[in-house]
């Protein structure tokens, strides 16, 4: 009953789509790199030269920000991408999709791997940048374990969106929402800070965020620094990816048109 | 056996109801309308018959599938033109048909050629590379109706299919989906609040307001239902007695300068009538129109504040040079 070469061309559209969408917005990817170079720039200068060289795990402080830094692009850029789930019930392209002969998930899936795809072009840009101006080093185990982590990372978030965007019915809904999911999610992961020497209180909260977990296997890939060990890190990503997937379809389902 | 058949269905927001208790039958190969004023339900129906919207109560079988039941297979069965635009913007008016041909199962081989035709059919073949945000409203509503057939449905959902378009673009379309009923034996069903549009179209047509069927029959049984048609001449010396004489004349008043008559078949008589008015200024021929039907049944305007000055009506006006 369930043709699976119906279905996979259906994630193929559904991906496409998304994916022709955003190079034909230049301004949606110059956007998403432009904030985190500043942040890495100012904000890694800034407080750079406060810490003393070494006081963060023997890197500097830019270096050590970056991991974090890549998350925060996922963080932000990929469930800003469910906002655009909102667009698409605004006009009818929605109905488009939801009347197509295909099975729920795989219109969810198509459409989480675009909103991937659009982070992971944007992750790769920076970590260019990041090997040519912030002297970060990529060896190809680097690299193929950091796509691992990025990409595991990115398919939580963007389903994350995109379950918020199922729910939400205004843009302004979706901002708020996000707004006090993803600022928890970020700032309390470590991504800004070692998470050694915190106060309890603080260290139990950045220990139940899953977003810890990423931003310490990237620094464990990256710059070999790691707090929790990368199985325990893998182990929490892929339990956080395989449930927001989960909540997302099945947010998706049960989309109000 | 009807391909779509519809039992009570029943559709409630809260405690609004938007559609209540619909039931209807339609067949194999009809071009059926749905007709109604603004939130008749006209949307809401077609949106459960396609498996968007779970009825709350009553059900459908469309092709054989319960829409509640089987869902896909109803959705493996139908095309839908949707009231709103639908096409991404930002894609040309080829890749919109391409993403749709490959969501809705249009076989590898056959992709290519059936988008070929189908801008064809639609006349877009040369506007094809374009975005569609250079569209303009008419050219948009073609690519989407071309793009409802392309994956050639057996039955396709037209949702006011010529909303907002100009009188000979809306004529256009009606050749096409004509065509597409005759040539290709889909199974249409169309919401429109044109009643020219019905009357054009419709093998059958339902009327409804709010959310309950009114009336179900041809276009040409609602007309034959009100009499006549009305001719008015503006004259001064008619000659009563021989206009009352003929038979064809059922109704006759005059009043000031106007002479209003109620004739059947008024145009193959019309010449005859005129030769005994006199000096004729001005002759009106008014065939009833659905509008009229459905005035009649519900008393009320299709559209509230009407704001048709489009020519849709069938009232034609004839200004008599010399006679
Ligand atoms: N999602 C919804 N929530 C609440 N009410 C709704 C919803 N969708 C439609 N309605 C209401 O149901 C009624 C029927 O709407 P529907 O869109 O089916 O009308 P329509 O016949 O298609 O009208 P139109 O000619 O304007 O397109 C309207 O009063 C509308 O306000
Ligand atoms: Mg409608």
């Amino acid at each position: 009953m369930l043709n699976i070469n119906s279905e996979l061309k259906g994630l193929y559209a559904i991906w496409y789509r998304e994916l022709l969408v955003f190079m034909r917005e230049p301004s949606r990817l110059i956007g998403a790199i432009i904030q985190p170079l500043l942040w890495l720039v100012i904000f890694g200068t800034g407080l750079g030269s406060i810490i003393e060289p070494g006081a963060v795990s023997g890197t500097n402080y830019q270096q050590f920000l970056f991991p974090g830094i890549l998350v925060m692009t996922v963080l932000f850029g990929s469930l800003f991408f469910g906002l655009y789930i909102i667009l698409d019930k605004r006009i009818d392209f929605l109905k488009e999709v939801l009347v197509a002969p295909l099975n729920k998930s795989t219109m969810f899936f198509g459409k989480a791997l675009g909103g991937s795809t659009d982070g992971l072009l944007q992750i790769i840009i920076l970590m260019i940048l990041g090997a040519i101006f912030f002297g970060i080093h990529f060896s190809l185990l680097t690299i193929i374990l950091t796509f691992v982590i990025i990409i595991l990372l990115l398919i939580a978030v963007t389903s994350l969106g995109l379950a918020i965007g199922s729910i939400m019915e205004s843009p302004e809904g979706f901002g708020l929402i996000s707004s006090f999911v993803i600022f928890p999610l970020f700032f309390l992961s470590g991504a800004l800070f070692p998470v050694t020497n915190l106060p309890t209180w603080l260290r139990v909260i950045v220990t139940i965020n899953p977003v810890s977990y990423a931003v310490d296997a990237l620094r464990s890939v990256i710059l070999g620094i790691t707090s929790y060990g990368l199985p325990l890190d893998f182990t929490v990503l892929i339990a956080f990816t395989v449930i927001m997937v989960m909540v997302g379809t099945w947010a998706f389902k049960r989309i109000k048109l | 056996m009807p391909l779509i058949e519809i039992k009570n269905l029943t559709k409630k927001f809260d405690d609004f109801t938007a559609v209540d208790d619909l039931s209807l039958e339609i067949n194999e190969g009809e071009i059926f309308g749905l007709l109604g004023p603004n939130g008749a339900g006209k949307t809401t129906t077609l949106s459960m018959l396609a498996t968007l919207l779970p009825p709350t109560s009553g059900n459908a079988v469309i092709n054989g599938f319960d829409v509640a039941k089987h869902p896909t297979q109803v959705r493996r069965s139908i095309g839908f033109v949707f009231q709103d635009p639908s096409s991404d913007d930002l894609l040309t008016g080829r890749e919109n048909l391409y993403l749709h041909a490959l969501m809705y199962g249009v076989k590898d081989s056959e992709i290519d050629k059936k988008i070929d035709e189908g801008l064809k059919l639609v006349d877009l073949t040369d506007k094809q590379n374009i975005r569609m945000r250079k569209y303009s409203g008419g050219m948009r509503r073609r690519l989407e109706l071309a793009r409802g057939f392309l994956h050639s449905p057996k039955i396709l959902f037209l949702d006011e299919p010529t909303l907002g378009l100009d009188p000979q673009t809306r004529e256009n379309l009606w050749e096409y989906i004509k065509r597409l009923s005759t040539e290709n034996k889909i199974t249409i069903i169309l919401t429109t609040h044109y009643m020219e549009e019905a009357d054009e179209l419709c093998d059958r047509i339902a009327i409804i307001d709010h959310g309950k069927l009114v009336a179900l029959d041809t276009p040409v049984n609602f007309k034959k239902s009100l009499g006549g048609d009305l001719v008015t001449i503006k004259t001064k010396k008619p000659d009563l007695p021989e206009i009352q004489k003929m038979d064809y004349v059922k109704h006759v008043q005059y009043k000031g300068d106007v002479l209003s008559l109620t004739v059947n078949d008024a145009g193959s008589h019309l010449q005859k009538i005129l030769e005994n008015v006199g000096e004729a200024e001005n002759v009106e021929l008014h065939s009833p129109t659905l509008q009229d039907v459905f005035l009649k049944l519900t008393g009320r305007q299709i559209r509230e504040g009407s704001d048709e000055g489009e020519g849709g009506w069938m009232t034609r006006t004839m200004h008599s040079e010399s006679r």
